[in-house]
Order: structure tokens, then sequence, then C-alpha cells
């Protein structure tokens, strides 16, 4: 790795601590973009040649301050400029803010900088925006990338987004134990957004950074907040699909079942971890929906071919996620594990008052025509599956869609 | 003589490589692994997941997160292979209860490479 790319992934993973300690003194987020990025600028000149500071996230903090603090001083013309050494000397000042680094009040910066972002006004897509902006630092054409729309159209998103959130009250105040775990919920469900808006991108290159960005942030709320079981399943659930991501498609690109997937491609790597991370959840005793959504993904993980699959522990999985979380699209999902257990019979019966519920949701038809062709109704099969079809996002989803359902036939032939 | 060489980095900075940036390094590596097992140099290694993953016994209780403090160092580690995490964390309250001060990191292994010597002693090799 160059010089330039180490530095480069360091101040990447500064940026959430440093912009937000960097807030918490001006209490103005462009103030504060705007020394963390003169820190960076300074942080290229100097550190390739006195080599990187001990704590770089407190230097970015200390070095971001004062610049911050000379622009406004240049802009007041009240005092002189302080001399370079008084900003460049910081071994002394460092070492006293590291001593704070892994104190609660970093931890709280970093929340709060996450939780700006989730302001409930914001629609989720501005939320995530922002928060690629803000916290991870994404340039702005790369999230114009990652969300297919222009990057003068992603500019003006993230600008409205900011002016909305800039009048919006900032809760400063180091947060109350409700308080915080209020916030870290907000936060958890805008990560997720992240996770998801890349996960469903699918094969598409330019939407796979943003898994990778949303397990980076998880893993930095774990080691901020390393004993909320929520937090940890979250963590899981993103790292077990995540490990899929090379089993998910074939050759020319066609999404793959889970059942049919060859699971030697399944990424160990993140499985272990996800695996470690929710039994350490469950240790906890304090049952909460990722938790739960992570041991069903475990219970796939664990299970060496697709016929060795655990439902009726899944299926006990998803009636405990329907009672946190009641929703048709869960119950639907539970039927497929019903499915196995009892047959088709029992999961279509399961099914049917979901009709109503989900009448817009191509999938409750996909999963009633699997189950009808199962039990020899072809018939009633075939227009189930055609309404899946009809209900299909894009012509190439319907095609996709279309497909999969004619193997589906061929195999019950 | 056996040595043990321990490797530190910033996790957050690492774990944020992306793949191809994690591959540059780990084939690097193991060009120098190569040599060293050609060398007959290279015993049992392995690379740790992040700390996340891992969970910390001291005495009779157990801490999510890794070891933290700083007023104790690194004395050995032990590679076993177990279940799950209370298989591992029964195994760590064994060895707990034999060596009370101790503090016990339990930590996901990533990657285990076993020992390549050609001649790899099987008795105990003992400094002392």
């Amino acid at each position: 790795m160059t010089d330039l790319s180490w530095i480069n992934a360091s101040l990447t993973a500064a940026r959430p601590q440093a912009v937000g300690a960097l807030l918490r003194y001006f209490r103005d987020m462009d103030r504060a973009e705007e020394a963390f990025q003169d820190a960076c600028l300074r942080a290229l000149k100097s550190w390739p040649e006195k080599g990187p500071p001990r704590d770089p996230t407190a230097w970015l903090i200390l070095v971001g301050r004062n610049a911050a603090l000379d622009g406004v001083r240049k802009q007041s013309r009240n005092t002189e400029l302080p001399p370079d050494e008084a900003i460049s000397d910081l071994e002394d000042a460092e070492s006293q803010l590291a001593e704070r680094l892994d104190g609660s009040h970093y931890r709280d910066d970093v929340l709060r900088l996450l939780f700006i972002c989730c302001h409930p006004e914001l629609p989720a897509t501005q939320q995530i925006a922002l928060a690629l902006r803000i916290v991870s630092g994404l340039t702005v054409a790369q999230i114009a990338r990652c969300f297919l729309v222009s990057e003068a159209a992603m500019e003006q998103r993230i600008t409205r987004a900011k002016a909305r959130i800039g009048k919006a009250e900032v809760p400063f105040e180091t947060p109350g134990a409700v308080e915080r775990a209020e916030r870290l919920g907000a936060v958890a469900a805008m990560i997720y957004l992240i996770f998801n808006e890349g996960y469903s991108g699918g094969r598409d290159q330019a939407r796979a950074p943003l898994c990778d960005e949303a397990i980076r942030l998880t893993r930095l709320l774990l080691r901020l907040f390393p004993a909320e079981p929520e937090i940890m399943g979250l963590a899981a659930l993103m790292l077990l699909k995540q490990a899929r991501l090379p089993a998910r498609f074939d050759a020319e690109g066609e999404a793959v079942l889970l059942e049919d997937q060859d699971r030697a491609l399944w990424d160990k790597k993140l499985i272990s971890e996800g695996l470690a991370l929710i039994d350490k959840a469950m240790r906890h005793n304090r049952p909460g929906p990722y938790q739960v959504q992570a041991a069903i993904d475990a219970t796939h993980s664990r299970a060496e071919t697709a016929a060795q699959t655990d439902w009726a522990g899944i299926e006990g999985l998803y009636v405990a996620l329907e009672r946190m979380q009641p929703s048709p699209v869960i119950t639907l999902n539970r039927a497929v594990a019903v499915a196995k257990l009892h047959g088709p019979e029992a999961a279509l019966a399961m099914i049917e008052p979901l009709e109503t519920p989900l009448a817009g949701y191509f999938p409750y038809f996909g999963a009633r025509g699997a189950f009808l062709l199962q039990l020899g109704r072809n018939h009633e099969a075939r227009s189930a599956f055609d309404r899946a079809i009809s209900l299909a996002g894009s012509a190439q989803e319907a095609a996709h869609i279309r497909r999969h359902l004619d193997r589906l036939i061929q195999q019950a032939q | 003589m056996l040595y043990s060489l321990l490797c530190y980095n910033k996790e957050d900075v690492v774990w944020s490589w992306t793949k191809e940036e994690d591959d540059a390094v780990m084939s690097r590596l193991s060009v120098v692994h190569e040599k060293l097992v050609k060398e007959g140099k290279l015993g049992p290694s392995l690379r740790l997941l992040p700390t996340t993953a891992a969970a910390t016994l001291r005495g009779s209780m157990v801490i999510d997160g890794p070891f933290a403090e700083t007023k104790e160092q690194l004395l050995g580690f032990y590679v076993i292979d177990v279940e799950n995490l209370d298989a591992a964390l029964d195994v760590a309250k064994q060895l707990s209860a034999a060596n009370p001060t101790s503090v016990y990191e339990v930590r996901p292994v990533a990657l285990f490479v076993p020992d390549a010597r050609p001649n790899a002693p099987k008795d105990v090799i003992r400094a002392y």
C-alpha cells in the first residue's frame, strides 16, 4: 500500500469521530466539515514528510479546530495569526486529547453525527445520502453513482437536506440513557437502509460500496457501544447476507435463489464474524428484530447444504419476529418455512388472508404460485405467476420472474 | 529458539481496506511466507477477525468486546477448535479457573495456516 493510500484510509477511518468532535466545538455542520477538510489537506502535506501521528484522529481534530479558529480570526482581523509552530507542535495537546478519545464524549459525537442525518422530516433516500456525504465522506459523484442520478441532482438533494437539518434543533447536550438508546435505534435503521440500498442493487458495481460502507459504520458503532445486542445483531445480519454475494448471481447475471446457491462460494471470513456476533448478542437475552433476522440468516449459513436447513428453527424465529414486528411480509416468509415443514397445503392456507394486504407485492403471488404448483394445481399456479409478472417493477424484473417460473413449471412437469 | 511475531495495526483502517487493497497486502505477505516455508522457518500463523467480534472473560465476567486494558501485557495464546462462542468461553473459563488473575479475550480466527516446517516437532518445546 502506498503512502498516499494509507493516508487516505486513515483519513476515512478518522472522519466520523473527527467531524463529530468538530461539530461539537463549532455547532455548525458546514464549519465542521470545512475544518476537517483543512485538516486533511494539512495531513496530506505533513504526514508523508514527518510520518503519521500516533493518533491520527486526535491530530485531525486539533489541527481542524485550529485551522477553523484561524479562519475566524482572519475574517475578524482582530488578532494576528498564531505562528504555525503552535499548530504543528502537537505532542502534549495530542496526548491529552487522545486520553479522551476512548471516552464517552467521542462516542456521543459519532452517534450525534449519524443521528442528525436521521432527521424524521428527511425522506429515507436523503437520510442515506446525507450520512454517506457527512459521515462516510463519499464524494457527491460517488453517491450520485450509487443512486443512479446525475451529480447535479445529488448535489441539490444533499444541499436541501443540509438546509433542512441546519434549521432543526440539534441536540448537543450529552444524551441520557433513554435518549441514547433512541438515537442508536434510529441510526441502526438508517445504516440498514444504506445496506439494503446496496444489497438490492444486486450485482450493480456502482451500488456495491454501500454494503461495505454500512458494515464499516456498524463496526464503528460496535466499537463505541460494545454491549448493545441489537447492534451486534445488525452487524451479524449484514455480514451474513454480504457473505453470500459471490453466490447470489450466476455467470449470466441471473439471481440465484438461496437454496440453489453454491455454498462453497460463500465468504467464510464474513460468516465466522457474523456467527460470532450473533452468538455474542444472544448471550444478553435481550432479543430484538435485528438479532432474530440475523439468527435466521445464521441458520442458513450453518447448513452445509440447502437440504440440511433447520426449517423448524427458522419457522420458530419467524414466529418471534412476527410478534415483534407484525407484518404480512414476515408471515409470507414464515409460510415458506411452513411449506418445507408441513407441506404446501398448510402454507397456502396460511397466506390466504394475506392476499388483500399484499395485493401489490409480487413475491406474494410468486410464493402462492409455487405452492399451487407443488400441489399440482398448475392452472391456478399459472394465473398466480401471471399476476406476479404483471406486478414486477420493470420489464427486466418481469423477464427475470418469467424465466424463473418457466424453470419451476418445467421441473414440476 | 522459537519466536512469536505479533502484528499490530489500526483495525478500523485495515477492515476498511477494499478487497483489492486487502488482497494486495495478503499477496505481498504470501511472498514472504513462501520464502520462510522454503527456509523451514515458518510455524503456524493466523489472522484474527476484528475485535468487534470478540468477547473477554475476566474472572467469571464475560465482557463484550476486546481486551482493552493497558496495564496487562499479552502473555500467550491458544488456538482451540470448538462449536461456538459459548463453547469457546467454556474453555476460557477452565483456563481462567486454573489461572484466575489472567484475562482471556476470545476472538474468532479469520485464517489459520498450520505448521509448515518439514520436521515440525510433535513434542512440547520449552524455552525455560
